[in-house]
């Protein structure tokens, strides 16, 4: 009766109340008698606070309260926890010093929070936060990670400014298989630290009710479940009962709107203490200071090969820099969703990683778009091409040497690939980047004046995050299953919710389109809800694509019981015997006969139970699952940029980017093609735009948007997507997840056409018409 | 200091007393409630603020309310028919996925109908360029620039 949903171009439901201006985002929601609150920041990278007056500001006008770091202690307002617990090369965990809420005798880096002013408008709340006097004895900053070991110590835990030293693989053997390698190629290179930038910044709204004795925070937030337990549970003492978290309409995540951030925690502690609503908006300047940052590695990478090219083994040595604080997960991103994804699309047989990671006066650092897998796609990609440049080998013969070809495939730093076919995806994109004719269009570039490059990246990512005892056995603090709920109405129509989050990514489409074409229903008949505690039984949010797999998977089992109960009841109303009854695209029939239930008769049975199995089956039509992966999901791809470098200005200019990429079954090819050019616009601007830079007193130099060039639409092509399709082995559906794969491939792809359109071995990200141009001057 | 400002937002006269130094964004989020023009930065660079001034593409976070004394204000809640239909550049953004998170969205569709009115037809290159005070974190401009040319090309022949 109804066509396949699942696999349809399906517009979005969401985007009407988009594009008449009636989403509602946080800063959007007004409450009754709100007052307002600006923070006080710190000017310095790295000082002790002698003193904090804030008389002055006490009385300017409009101000209801400010609050220090003072007032927080007193009422024994916690620091932020970290979610993930690494323990390093001695077996020592990791050093974990306290984030204060706001700064506690010394500020840590530039932005951070050292007081908070409330007041009637929020006008009004800047002007005296201007009034707001510090008294700073500054010290000096440590800002260059690799220099942060020799430094003075930032946090008394932590003397040499080292978080820990953790490795992975088998050192010994690593080594051993370099003395006997015929080449070895060497790079040394950074991943450039970058800044999220999701064009809502952050805001967050609390009230507190004392009828209810209940707070409500409205945040913009990827994981409201998540931001609700680590404030109640670690920060303010709360019942979680006590506390509901709203994350409405949210103007993208990309990482940064996971973790909890202390203006989340002020403003709902103040909101008790006054008695109405506190909100808090950020200025994108205080984006760029206070929402966590991402990448920053410095890395050496080696790959040995033999003489046929065959790779023999991988060591990699990386500093990490995690910035001032442990931001919510930044310790598992260098270290767990980094060094596990070296093997690549590979069978090097060994593999052997160390991270040193350290703190400096700089922003906290943490996930953001692919977390871990860009920075690890990047040394294997950049290595692999230069590998083949140095052998004189064609850089795809060298990967099709090493494609592992045989799953399920154990690597040798502890994943298990269930299926995948690299071949596949590099055919694909070699086809539609139309390779074969690229020296014909070099020699064209070259009488304009322009280089011509080429670069590859077949990247691997680990997604649907996570197993949960895996996790946890790798430090990890809390589970990673995701929750959801169906309630069939009485009528036969169907609300679903769900413990993902959607910033963007359509879950009220794809979810829906789920649902319905499970059910046999029409999209119509389906709604899909997120993003408020209140509603939700639970979730862990939206973060490392994980919402289709694991969150789409707990949907796929409620579904299952749903039409568990129906056949139960349609068999008392069919007379038939339960074992008969079959489901079938939204009617429950009796195999092999022309009888059958449709699926609003049976909800309808269910609410009104007259006729009905009162003594053996409750009445209603409701039911909700967890649902705990057991992998991780695998999506891989090929991608080929091709450039052009301007002879006499070094600027680049994409003038193709192709992407093949394998998500498993793929629910709504719009969506997901939107996912891919939006992650390779991402992956393009850390490769050519986005470099965000510190001077030697840790002041940040980009900290605005005309500082900091996040990619315009004249920056990026038109690409070229496809996808092919090697189900997931492991959950219902066969997804694998999509939103990361154009960030975590694009870098490498770019840079690898670069170095080709110049013939030499590196240039630094992101190449920046200066940077490329010395890069060719240097070169000649 | 309060001053008295008054204009028509969306067809209507408006007006209320609002310290000098408010922005046009913040009247027309705070005062009027009209939430769908938003705020991405401090600088003037993503245009998510972007509205109609007596016809032309400007962007609200840029100017005080003063300034607009006596215009014609529309923003993204006045584009659509009254009776709730998308204008022509609505839908073509709804058609081609031209947005994600939405945060962008009524900036970029405020910008592209005043682009459309002088380029009916216009080339991937020309929308390029015209975006160039609109960003997306989202989409990577793709399916923007799609919508764009669709919406243009649908305005042109529904005025015939």
């Amino acid at each position: 009766m109804n066509a396949p949903l699942i696999g349809a171009r399906i517009q979005r439901k969401e985007d009407y109340r988009f594009l008449t201006g009636a989403g509602q985002y946080t800063d959007d929601v007004a409450l009754p008698n709100q007052a307002h609150a600006a923070f006080v920041r710190s000017p310095h990278a790295h000082a002790n606070i002698r003193k904090v007056s804030v008389d002055k500001a006490r009385k300017a006008p409009g101000v209801i309260a400010v609050y220090t770091g003072a007032e927080l202690a007193a009422a024994k307002v916690g620091g932020l926890p970290c979610g993930w617990l690494i323990t390093d090369v001695k077996g020592q965990p990791m050093k974990e010093p306290p984030y204060p809420v706001l700064a506690q005798g010394k500020v840590r880096h530039v932005g951070e929070r050292v007081a908070v002013v409330i007041a009637e408008t929020a006008a009004q709340a800047r002007d005296a936060a201007e009034l707001v006097e510090v008294d700073y004895q500054t010290l000096p900053a440590v800002v260059d990670p690799k220099k942060a070991s020799a430094s003075k110590p930032i946090h008394d835990i932590a003397p040499d400014n080292t978080c820990y030293v953790w490795a992975l693989g088998d050192k010994n053997a690593v080594d051993a298989a370099f003395a006997k390698a015929a080449h070895v190629t060497k790079l040394d290179f950074v991943n450039n630290r970058l800044v999220p930038n999701a064009i809502e910044p952050r805001s967050a709204n609390a009230t507190y009710s004392r009828a209810e004795d209940g707070y409500t925070l409205y945040v913009a937030s990827q994981n409201p479940h998540v931001e609700r337990l680590l404030m109640t549970a670690f920060v303010l003492g709360l019942p979680e009962s006590k506390v509901r978290v709203v994350a409405p309409d949210v103007g993208g995540g990309f990482g940064s709107k996971i973790y909890l951030y202390p203006e989340d925690v002020v403003v709902t502690w103040a909101a008790k203490l006054l008695n109405r609503p506190v909100k808090w908006t950020a200025d994108r300047s205080e984006s760029f200071v206070s929402d966590a940052h991402g990448r920053d590695h410095v890395t050496s990478a080696e790959l040995a090969l033999d003489q046929d090219g065959k790779f023999l083994a991988m060591r990699v040595r990386t500093t990490a820099n995690l910035g001032a604080y442990l931001s919510t997960f930044a310790s598992c991103i260098p270290t767990i969703l980094y060094a596990t994804l070296l093997a690549g699309q590979y069978t090097t047989p060994v593999i052997y990683c160390e991270v040193t990671a350290v703190f400096t006066n700089t922003t906290p650092v943490d996930a953001y778009r692919g977390a871990g897998r860009p920075e690890a796609t990047y040394v294997v990609e950049r290595l692999v091409e230069t590998a083949a440049r140095e052998m004189k080998m064609d850089p795809v013969e060298i990967r099709r040497r090493n494609f592992i070809r045989s799953f399920p495939y154990q690597t040798p730093v502890a994943l298990n690939y269930d299926t995948g076919n690299y071949e596949a995806t590099l055919d694909a994109a070699m086809k539609m980047a139309d390779v074969k004719n690229f020296k014909s269009r070099k020699e064209e570039s070259m009488r304009r004046g322009k280089y011509r490059g080429l670069g590859y990246a077949c990247y691997i990512e680990a997604c649907g995050i996570a197993p949960s005892n895996v996790a946890g056995s790798l430090g990890a603090r809390a589970g990673l299953f995701e929750a959801g709920e169906v309630r069939v109405h009485p009528t036969g129509t169907v609300t679903v919710f769900t413990g993902s989050h959607s910033h963007g990514q359509g879950h009220e489409t794809s979810f829906a389109q789920v649902v319905a074409d499970r059910l046999g229903l029409s999209m119509e008949q389906v709604e899909i809800v997120h993003g408020d505690t209140s509603k939700i039984l639970f979730g862990m949010g939206t973060y490392g694509s994980r919402s289709i797999a694991v969150g789409g998977t707990a949907i796929v089992k409620a579904l299952d019981k749903i039409v568990a109960k129906g056949k139960k009841i349609a068999a008392h109303l069919l007379e038939a015997s339960e074992a008969d009854i079959e489901y079938d695209r939204g009617e429950f029939k009796v195999a092999g006969t022309d009888k059958k239930k449709m699926f609003g008769e049976v909800a309808f049975a269910a609410y009104v139970p007259h006729n009905y199995p009162l003594d053996k089956l409750e009445p209603g039509l409701n039911e909700n699952a967890f649902y705990d992966p057991t992998n991780f999901t695998f999506p891989a791809g090929s991608y080929v940029c091709e450039v052009e470098v301007d002879r006499d200005t070094g600027e680049t200019q994409i003038v193709a980017f192709t992407a093949v990429d394998d998500f498993g079954k793929v629910i709504n090819p719009m969506i997901v093609e939107g996912q891919v050019h939006g992650g390779l616009a991402q992956g393009i601007g850390q490769a050519l735009t986005e470099g965000c830079a510190y001077d030697a007193s840790g002041q940040l130099l980009t900290g605005s948007l005309a500082d900091y060039c996040i990619p315009r639409a004249a920056d990026v092509p038109l690409f070229k997507v496809d996808t092919r399709e090697t189900p997931c082995t492991h959950n219902p559906l066969g997804v694998k997840g999509c939103g990361e794969a154009g960030a975590i491939g694009a870098p490498a792809a770019v840079m690898n056409a670069i170095t080709d359109a110049l013939g030499v071995k590196d240039v630094a990200m992101p190449a920046t018409a200066q940077t490329v141009w010395r890069s060719m001057h240097k070169a000649a | 200091m309060t001053v008295k400002v008054s204009m028509k937002v969306n067809g209507k006269p408006v007006s209320a007393d609002v310290e000098a130094r408010t922005l046009l964004v913040t009247f027309i989020r705070e005062n009027l409630r009209l939430t769908g023009t938003h705020v991405g930065c401090d600088t003037a660079q993503c245009g998510a603020c972007t509205v109609h001034m007596n016809g032309r593409a400007i962007k609200s976070c840029s100017i005080v309310a003063m300034q607009a004394e006596g215009a014609d204000i529309l923003t993204i809640e006045g584009v659509a028919k009254p009776d709730g239909t998308l204008h022509p550049m609505q839908a073509a953004f709804k058609e081609n996925h031209g947005l994600q998170c939405g945060f962008c969205t009524p900036g970029m569709v405020m910008n592209a109908l005043d682009f459309a009115k002088s380029h009916p037809s216009p080339s991937e290159q020309e929308v390029r360029e015209s975006l160039e005070g609109n960003l997306c974190r989202c989409t990577g401009y793709h399916n923007i620039v799609k919508s764009i040319m669709a919406g243009a090309r649908a305005m042109a022949a529904s005025k015939g």
